[in-house]
């Protein structure tokens, strides 16, 4: 059981990867942010408070409170600039 | 309903007819096609990538035509916006929507662009003669699309 978590855009270059595998960190979209960012480097940066990003739960857009399902496909990016 | 995530080229007319094939009663047809532009923000823009999220793009821009549907009387509606990359004066994105009344269709396609501006998962980057850049989310898409939450 397990996460497979896609980055798009900026995210996608600045942390040098397209998707990972992850083992669920936590309950909630909240305790995944809080995983990477713990990461340090290019991820603290661009997940830390204020920073503006949004997180997707099986293509559905999320919030932090959002509970992580233990098998999904998440998605984190920048707000978008379609259109 | 017509969802389309596509590298080519589109024509406004021609999917103006696909739109009202057959339909007699459609009275009003409201359009709106989007341009890549060859400046923003102060300097020159020789060509963009449009990136997407494969799989929820589509189910995005479906979830915002059956809002659309919902929120006002339509008969149909078209929702096209092209991938990769694209030149100044490329055509970006067309909404058309069609209803029996010129009300409908003028609100439903301005509610669509709103949304899909701030809900659709596309990214665009810049070619410019500073190198490239990616393009930043604008507050005032936001403010836009938030004039159609309920108050």
């Amino acid at each position: 059981m397990s996460l497979r978590v896609l980055y798009f855009a900026r995210l996608r270059e600045r942390f040098g990867m397209a998707e990972e595998t992850l083992d669920r960190p936590g309950a909630t979209v909240a305790d995944l942010v809080a995983h990477l960012q713990a990461r340090g480097g290019v991820w603290a940066e661009e997940l830390a408070a204020g920073r503006s990003f949004r997180v997707a739960i099986d293509q559905a857009l999320a919030t932090p409170e959002t509970a992580l399902p233990e098998q999904a496909e998440v998605a984190i990016f920048p707000p978008v600039t379609g259109g | 309903m017509q969802i389309r995530v596509q590298a080519e080229a589109f024509d406004l007319g021609t999917e103006v007819d696909a739109l009202r094939a057959g339909r007699l009663d459609v009275g009003a047809v409201a359009s709106f096609v989007g341009y890549a532009r060859d400046i923003n923000d102060g300097s020159g823009v020789t060509a963009m990538t449009l990136e997407h999220y494969p799989g929820m793009t589509e189910k995005a821009l479906a979830a915002l035509a059956d809002e659309a549907a919902a929120r006002w009387s339509l008969i149909d509606t078209t929702i096209i916006h092209r991938i990769g990359r694209l030149l100044p004066g490329d055509p970006i994105v067309l909404v058309a929507v069609a209803s029996r009344h010129r009300g409908d269709a003028f609100a439903a396609c301005e509610y669509l662009m709103d949304a899909l501006k701030t809900r659709a998962p596309f990214w665009k980057k810049e070619e410019t003669p500073d190198g490239e850049r990616w393009v930043d989310a604008r507050a005032s898409d936001d403010a836009a699309a938030a004039r159609w939450e309920p108050s």
